[in-house]
């Protein structure tokens, strides 16, 4: 009998431990939630809250993928202009296939599935130049981050590229309508952070991942086919960054080079306010979703006070990635001192 | 005593030290003295406590007794290496060389010559020029280290002893990475350092080589003193057999009669990888097969290359009586051949995690249920493995690095067996664990043939291996240099094999 008690004790001790560094983000973004509130009440109204996890969404779908690529040791700064040229490259597509198959579902359809091979495909490249080709992630992707960017330019001439009006009309609801009062974007958010979760979490491609970015030489003694692995994040980070475009293209309709421009930053940032470390071994999904509402509250916030410039919206996101950082190293430090 | 007093007097010398990390006593009373211009070697057994002598001759280590005689004052040696400013450099075996920089970079670097404020190149360039001359070494001083070939590394960090005036040169195996040629090379160079009046330590297995450059040996054996004699009053096998020479204790499980009859599980022919020359042989079926050599004599690569962990050149690989091309570790892994590694905080635990992510690791796949890992199957085994391995720990949150390195052994020894494998490699099964321990794992390996799997031993610790094995192959330099078997096998036979004294001729 004591011994049960005491044993469902200690377990219940662990438990707190554990949610204490877990809940970091959560509480900071309450924090966060509750300034808003104080500053201007209509922070929490309805319309502003669904408008702030719609923004949310883009971010918060590209990070999910990060947090696998990062997770697994490697990093991804192409995912900003990977976006802006699968925009690009689905518009040219839905506007020359107007004449075909007309304005209406199958065109956006097409559309989508062009977005979702291009991005398994970006991903690939990616993922194989850093395996096979023994290049560091972040030159791999330095690199196609050029590459893809300046694709968009080219293809837009420089300017801007418009999706065909009635095509417009057909592929608008995705952006803009919602669904048991929840837009769309933010049920597609919720669909990639569960299946992002359960895959990193309970399976072992996930377990594998953690592996890698923990200790390669270990994973590959270990039977992991450390090459395959690697290069599947880098593939889920690519069809991530298709499906938040697919949501994106219909709220502008249009693509041009200024498209997800630092996207990949704020991707890496919002991985990181999560939890996640950099170097990988550790990763977390529920802090990413976390921290990229944290940083769309941020910006949000701004808008409802004069007391800050907008124009400061950087520093208040870098302030905030630097003491998330910071307050996740102290956090460790004393977790070591507790164990020992 | 007295017959020695014409000799010059010692630069260095070590009187009755003894040295103890903790409770666990390491060296007992060990005496050497180093002369100018003299090559002292020091040889002994993997564990014999010559590292442990070296730090202390050079000042890593402080010595629990006893005393350095600097010039025949007694001193304490500066810890950290800060004892090169005496005159005293230890090169370590992983040379420590800045591989982006030039060699007179290396040469100087820390204490580099300015002139105005700015570096002083070409003061230092002719400075290094003038050593590499002196020694007759064919480099630049402008060459960078990373493209120079190990031997001439090794000669670099000499320069860099010479140049801060070294007189006492203590050199951890440095020939243990070289080719042949190379090694003639770097006699050469030592019989010119010799002459301008340093005195060299030199430690190496290689008791051929010992006795062309050496002047005079010690012997260690279990951190004891055994001797110190000329060179010339000693053969290479005299050498061998004052190395070894030890009563065999019951920390060895009785050994069970090998069935020579049984079947072949494993048999390799014509091997060839990068560091592996044309290895062929045969495991059984329950048999405990042993493979000594020296450290770098390739027994690690020819099993790595087995099971996937490196590139075959040629040769083939017939696992239970089916010929398999190159296999994945996975593919070894399903067709029940495990590799277990010698390196266990780099490349078989994840010191960050805890001990259940680690234990499932190799063999996760068996506890993949619809899509997902079985959780619940994963805390089964996790309480199963530290019951048969008898891991001990308080938490078993606790994460493995924390752990003790006998415990970390025991969870890569669970973790491999976790795939079930019909025939495991382990490969230096007891490197660094108390003896405790050992006797549990030389158990446990016994126990495991009883039961019919057949394990490969990968030891350079020679009573280990001849304790637990039933049949021994000798390699050196990537070749298979002998096979022996019961009455034969002894640590003599084998240190002749390993250090290229004699040489069987198979097949």
């Amino acid at each position: 009998m004591t011994s049960a008690s005491d044993s469902t004790a200690s377990k219940g001790a662990r438990r707190a431990s554990i949610d204490l560094k877990t809940l970091g983000p959560a509480i900071a973004l309450l924090l966060l939630c509750i300034i808003g509130f104080l500053l201007n009440p209509a922070f929490v109204s309805e319309g502003n809250l669904t408008n702030l996890l719609t923004r949310s969404a883009f971010i918060g779908i590209i990070a999910v993928g990060a947090t696998f690529v990062i997770t697994a040791g490697g990093i991804d700064l192409s995912v900003g202009s990977m976006a802006a040229a699968i925009a690009g490259i689905m518009i040219i597509v839905m506007d020359n296939a107007v004449e075909t198959l007309g304005s209406g579902v199958p065109t956006v359809l097409l559309g989508c599935g062009v977005a979702i091979i291009l991005g398994i495909g970006a991903g690939w490249i990616n993922g194989t130049l850093t395996t096979k080709g023994k290049i560091e992630a972040f030159i791999v992707t330095l690199g196609t981050m050029g590459i893809y960017r300046s694709l968009v330019t080219y293809f837009a001439d420089g300017g801007t590229l418009s999706l065909n009006f009635e095509v417009r009309g057909t592929y608008r609801p995705v952006y803009y309508d919602s669904f048991l009062g929840l837009p769309f974007p933010v049920w597609v958010f919720i669909a990639v952070a569960i299946c992002g979760w359960l895959l990193l979490n309970r399976t072992a491609f996930g377990r594998y991942c953690t592996a890698i970015g923990s200790n390669e030489a270990v994973a590959q003694y270990s039977a992991i086919n450390v090459d395959r692995v690697k290069t599947l994040t880098y593939i889920i980070q690519g069809l991530c960054v298709a499906f938040a475009t697919i949501i994106y293209v219909p709220r502008l309709g249009s693509a041009s080079a200024s498209t997800g421009v630092l996207w990949e930053l704020e991707a890496i940032a919002a991985v990181i306010i999560g939890g996640t470390v950099l170097k990988g071994g550790y990763g977390r999904i529920g802090g990413t979703i976390l921290g990229a509402l944290i940083l769309t509250t941020i910006g949000n916030i701004l808008n409802f006070t004069d007391m800050i410039s907008n124009y400061l919206n950087g520093t208040m996101q870098g302030l905030i990635i630097i003491v998330a950082v910071f307050l996740q190293r102290s956090d460790w430090k004393l977790g070591k001192t507790k164990a020992s | 005593m007295h017959a020695e007093t014409s000799a010059p007097a010692a630069i260095i010398e070590a009187v009755n030290i003894s040295k103890s990390f903790g409770p666990v006593p390491v060296l007992f009373s060990v005496s050497m003295d180093v002369r100018p211009g003299e090559v002292h070697a020091l040889i002994g057994e993997n564990g014999a406590g010559k590292s442990t002598f070296m730090k202390i001759l050079s000042g890593f280590h402080e010595p629990t007794s006893g005393q350095i005689r600097l010039d025949g004052e007694s001193t304490s040696l500066p810890p950290n290496g800060a004892a090169e400013k005496l005159g005293v450099v230890l090169i370590h075996q992983e040379l420590n060389l800045a591989e982006q920089l030039t060699v007179e970079e290396n040469v100087f670097l820390g204490r580099e010559l300015k002139k105005n404020g700015f570096l002083d190149r070409a003061a230092m360039r002719a400075a290094v020029q003038k050593h590499l001359d002196e020694i007759g070494l064919d480099i630049l001083p402008t060459d960078r280290i990373s493209s120079l070939t190990i031997a001439q590394k090794q000669m670099v960090e000499i320069v860099k002893a010479v140049s801060r005036n070294a007189r006492i040169l203590i050199m951890d195996e440095p020939t243990a990475v070289l080719t042949e040629e190379e090694t003639q090379v770097f006699f050469r160079q030592v019989e010119k350092l010799k002459t301008s009046g340093v005195g060299i330590v030199f430690v190496s297995h290689k008791l051929n080589e010992v006795k062309t450059i050496a002047d005079r040996v010690t012997v260690l054996r279990d951190g004891q003193w055994i001797d110190t004699r000329p060179s010339q009053d000693l053969t290479p096998d005299m050498m061998a057999q004052m190395m070894v020479g030890r009563e065999l204790s019951d920390l060895y499980p009785p050994m069970e009669e090998a069935d020579v009859d049984a079947e072949v599980v494993l048999a390799v022919d014509g091997l060839c990888t990068a560091e592996v020359n044309n290895v062929s042989f045969r495991l059984r079926k329950g048999e405990i097969l042993g493979f000594s050599g020296l450290i770098g004599a390739g027994r690690t690569a020819v099993f790595e290359a087995i099971c996937g962990l490196l590139p075959i050149e040629s040769g083939t690989i017939n696992l239970f009586g089916r010929d398999v091309g190159p296999m994945t570790v996975a593919e070894a892994r399903d067709a029940g051949l495990a590799y277990l590694t010698k390196d266990r905080k780099e490349k078989g635990l994840l010191l960050n995690k805890k001990m259940q992510p680690n234990l499932t690791l190799f063999a996760l796949p068996k506890f993949v249920k619809n899509f997902a890992i079985d959780r619940k199957a994963e805390e089964e085994a996790l309480k199963r493995a530290i019951r048969r391995f008898d891991v001990r720990t308080r938490d078993p949150d606790i994460t493995v690095g924390k752990l003790s390195g006998g415990n970390q052994q025991k969870l890569l020894l669970a973790k491999i067996m976790e795939s079930d494998p019909k025939i495991v490699v382990i490969d230096e099964p007891t490197r660094g664990i108390d003896v405790g321990t050992k006797q549990q794992i030389y158990h446990f390996i016994a126990a495991l043939a009883a039961e019919g799997v057949s394990v490969v031993v990968i030891s350079s610790e020679m009573p280990e291996i001849i304790g637990i094995c039933h049949r021994i192959i000798v390699m050196r330099e990537g070749h298979i240099t002998g096979v022996l078997t019961g009455d034969h096998i002894n640590e003599n036979e084998i240190m002749r094999y390993a250090a290229g004294l004699k040489r069987e001729e198979l097949h």
